[in-house]
């Protein structure tokens, strides 16, 4: 008896040991990289996210033109995806002949399967090309024509630079979101669907002023969800973003982000206070998504519990 | 100036529903809604057979039955809310107004604006109690502010919930007690001004006290309304419809008036269920 | 004041638009997955040959393939699942089996669901700097650890969803045989999962095999063939990396060869899984 309550005891700590384990994982990287980054940290101070410099020969650095980038290339993601997401997660729950349901749900979630290096390459030598030789002329000349929003659209038309890499991480990022506007899309309870539809309403009507409503936080998660991807994604946008170290009013140009500066200059990095500006962009990158991360699991976590407490 | 919104309503409407006009004026011996020969089926299986059967015009008709009787499944053929389901078809004759709604060319939207609709629970939308009742009415009308302020209270007040809310109007459908969200719904269906309310079991969900409220409620509605309700509780049909039909295993077994069913069942199989021995 | 017929013509106009655009939105995401596929194909399939695994990657210019690639890749992605299936599991098991009551299991929970989608080049920075720095040299053990802490997640995510799935009266059952705690857990609870537990495995795997960033400053790359985890390492993602940014036409369409390999490796391993356990993942 005693041996056996001893086994139990023993399984159960190594099992909480390893549990625990997860979160140690978290703090090591916090702390690694706060050690890793401190040189960078002590030198440049709290301007480094706000200074373009970014120079290996004399040695100063900072943040802003990689911050700029991962912002820009990820919103970019997000005005594209939310609405195609959107749409998708409507056709899904709404709209599909229920056997074609479940082969399209997993098709949605294989896109999200795919390697990113392989949106990377398929960006790099198709998307390109294509786009500058079709997209970016025609969206110079209507786009580029409005004032002020105009320069965003003017610039070398050569299919690579921050709008291209935006555009590929939207494609990225919306089977993430399409899926989880799915799930929480299906938890609607399927008789207020039914009160909607008995007045009268029209599906378009009944998603829009019900369903959407109703999971109004589930779907903000998963756009934070997508944030998170959108912000984090390395390979794909490193082979379309340029890999150039300059801020421009244009999207046509080249520029970087974290995740494509540390990519590229990482492994090659000169001296230690250009490997501890790196790696306090990584802190940088790491701290924002996780508070994205973090606050796209409240919410959807605030949706279950609603869900919990209707039924 | 309630009535103004609701006569300007009617004449607005009278294209929607032409036959309207010519049709709403019969005797109470006109049914209002004739089924013929109704059979329903979920994919291979028979849930309805061959129902025929009358809802007369401003008379509370209820369903009675053992649960999987069929009784939710007629009521929802009636509106065919069915529709949204994959698999689940309906043939034969249902005449509202003398037209067949089950005729593929019927428009579903427009048939379910004069055939309301209330759930076992109550399903307040995500939105404030105003614009509960309000999105209704948009879907039909474009009223004026006042317009619409008057219709919300209008439709409150049928569903005697006016007094415990007017105070709070912007606040959430959900915030109400499960009876109050139920005579919402109930207040919800009434503002598009229907023809045909449905009610499926819409006391299920709640205590002996709401339950008594929408009782009193739909005994005051059946004046401008043709009701149908499904019901498990067999004094709720005593104390509420008009007519009463019986159903078991997707057969109408016994259809007549209420007071007759329930003293004088001509089946045996009514009287079981009703003095208790079966169901 | 408007007609209602037009008001009610506007609405269905409303609705038709709004269902056409979603189908499109369908259509795009199916488009985008086929087009992606198809270049594939178009591109990599004429690289596919004998000799591509067969044979190292070459020099610019010359014959070769990607064997030293598809070995070390092999080599490290097998250590990394093997080292995170017992890791995944065990936390899993204790989320799923003890985690009713404390604090530990739902910060766990929360912070492995971050984990899952925390950005992976900074898992790679991170494995840099406590190992790669600190030993002075890139090496396959040092890929395979950071993709060891991406694939932990996924295990201890799918472990805890599994066990969640096996009914509370097996383990009733169990438990009023007599047999304690430990052995209902792994001999009755974990041998009910065990089709769910090896999904999660099977998709941890499929998640690090195309893994490229935190590779790039880790296991590094390495043009021979090496078995030695202790030293730079080839790897499929990193040399598809390098190979696809050069210049050199063969060493493109060897990157088109890889990434075939590797996208319908991964995808048919998705495809299984999800055949073979059909329920909620």
């Amino acid at each position: 008896m005693r041996a056996q309550r001893f086994q139990d005891a023993l399984f159960h700590q190594t099992t909480r040991f390893f549990a625990f384990s997860v979160l140690a994982i978290l703090a090591a990287i916090l702390g690694s990289l706060l050690y890793g980054a401190w040189p960078a940290i002590k030198e440049f101070g709290f301007g480094f996210p706000f200074s373009a410099e970014w120079n290996p020969v004399t040695d100063k650095f900072g943040g802003l033109i990689s911050v700029y980038g991962t912002l820009s290339t990820s919103l970019i993601a997000l005005v594209v995806a939310i609405p195609v997401s959107f749409g998708i997660a409507v056709f899904l729950t709404e709209l599909c002949p229920p056997a074609l349901r479940s082969p399209l749900g997993v098709a949605v979630e294989l896109l999200a399967a795919v390697p990113s290096i392989i949106y990377g390459m398929w960006g790099l030598f198709v998307f390109a090309p294509l786009f500058a030789d079709y997209v970016q002329p025609a969206l110079s000349l209507t786009l580029g024509n409005i004032p002020f929003v105009g320069t965003l659209f003017q610039g070398p038309k050569n299919g690579i630079g921050i709008l291209s890499a935006g555009l590929i991480l939207a494609v990225m990022v919306i089977p993430f979101i399409a899926s989880v506007m799915r799930d929480v899309f299906e938890v609607v309870p399927g008789i207020l669907k039914e009160s909607a539809y008995g007045l009268g309403a029209t599906t378009w009507e009944v998603v829009w002023n019900v369903v959407l409503p109703y999971t109004r936080v589930g779907v903000i998660g998963g756009v934070m969800l997508g944030l998170g991807r959108a912000l984090g994604e390395t390979m794909a946008v490193t082979f379309v973003i340029g890999n150039a170290h300059r801020i421009s009013p244009s999207l046509y140009e080249a520029g970087n982000s974290i995740a494509s500066t540390l990519a590229n200059e990482f492994a090659e990095a000169s001296s230690d206070l250009h490997v501890a500006s790196l790696i306090e962009l990584g802190l940088i990158l790491f701290f924002v998504t996780f508070v994205v991360l973090a606050l796209s699991k409240l919410l959807l976590m605030r949706l279950g519990r609603m869900e919990g407490e209707k039924t | 100036m309630q009535s103004s919104a609701v006569t300007k309503r009617d004449m607005s409407f009278s294209q929607l529903r032409g036959e309207q006009t010519s049709q709403a004026t019969g005797s109470e011996q006109s049914p209002k809604i004739r089924i013929r020969n109704l059979d329903f089926f979920y994919g291979s299986f028979q849930g309805l057979k061959h129902i025929n059967l009358d809802i007369h015009e401003g008379m509370v008709t209820a369903f009675i039955g053992p649960s999987g009787c069929g009784k939710s499944t007629l009521l929802r053929t009636l509106n065919r809310m069915y529709d949204l389901y994959p698999g689940q078809r309906a043939t034969g004759e249902i005449l509202l107004n003398g037209k067949n709604v089950l005729d593929s060319g019927q428009d579903v939207n427009a048939l379910r604006a004069k055939v309301g609709m209330v759930f076992q629970k109550p399903t307040p939308f995500p939105m404030s109690i105003y614009e509960n009742i309000a999105f209704g009415v948009r879907l039909y009308e474009s009223l004026s502010r006042a317009d619409m302020d008057n219709r919300v209270e209008w439709a409150l007040r049928k569903a005697a919930l006016w007094d415990e809310v007017k105070g709070k109007l912007n606040q959430s459908g959900l915030s109400l007690s499960g009876g109050q969200q139920q005579r919402l719904c109930i207040a919800r269906g009434v503002a598009v001004k229907p023809e045909v309310l449905l009610l499926d079991e819409p006391t299920s969900a709640l205590d002996p006290i709401s339950t008594a409220k929408v009782e009193e409620l739909v005994h005051e509605l059946k004046s401008e309304y043709t009701i149908a309700i499904v019901t498990h509780n067999m004094q709720q049909a005593a104390r509420v419809s008009d007519y009463t039909a019986y159903m078991y295993l997707g057969e109408l077994v016994e259809f007549g008036l209420t007071d007759e069913i329930f003293i004088k069942p001509k089946r045996k199989e009514t009287e079981d269920y009703i003095t208790g021995r079966f169901g | 004041m408007i007609d209602s017929s037009v008001l009610y013509r506007k609405r269905m106009r409303t609705n038709r638009i709004a269902l056409v655009l979603s189908m499109l939105a369908m259509a795009v995401g199916m488009g985008f997955l086929a087009w992606i596929l198809i270049v594939l194909l178009y591109k990599g399939v004429g690289a596919l040959s004998l000799s591509l695994f067969t044979q190292p990657t070459p020099a610019p210019g010359s014959e070769g393939g990607l064997s030293n690639a598809i070995i070390g890749s092999a080599m490290m992605v097998g250590a990394a699942t093997f080292i995170a299936t017992p890791i995944g599991i065990l936390a899993g098991v204790y989320l799923s089996e003890y985690g009713r009551k404390g604090w530990l299991a739902p910060a766990t929970r929360f912070i492995n669901d971050i984990l899952l989608s925390a950005p992976s080049i900074v898992i790679g920075v991170f494995i840099y700097t406590v190992y790669v720095a600190q030993v002075q040299h890139f090496s396959g053990w040092a890929g395979s650890l950071a993709l060891t802490l991406i694939a932990i997640p996924v295990v201890v995510r799918t472990t805890e969803n599994m066990l969640n799935l096996v009914p509370a009266s097996l383990r009733e059952a169990a438990a009023a045989l007599g047999a304690p705690r430990w052995k209902v857990v792994l001999h009755v609870v974990l041998r009910a999962a065990k089709a769910g537990v090896l999904t999660g495995i099977l998709l941890a795997l499929a998640r690090v095999s195309g893994e490229t960033a935190p590779l790039l400053f880790t296991a590094l790359n390495n043009q021979f063939t090496s078995l030695d985890l202790n030293g730079p390492m080839a790897n499929l993602p990193v040399v598809i990396f390098q190979f696809a940014m050069s210049p050199y036409e063969n060493w493109n369409s060897l990157a088109w060869g890889g990434a075939v390999i590797i996208t319908f490796g991964v995808l048919c391993l998705n495809i299984v899984v999800r055949t073979l356990f059909r329920k909620k993942i």
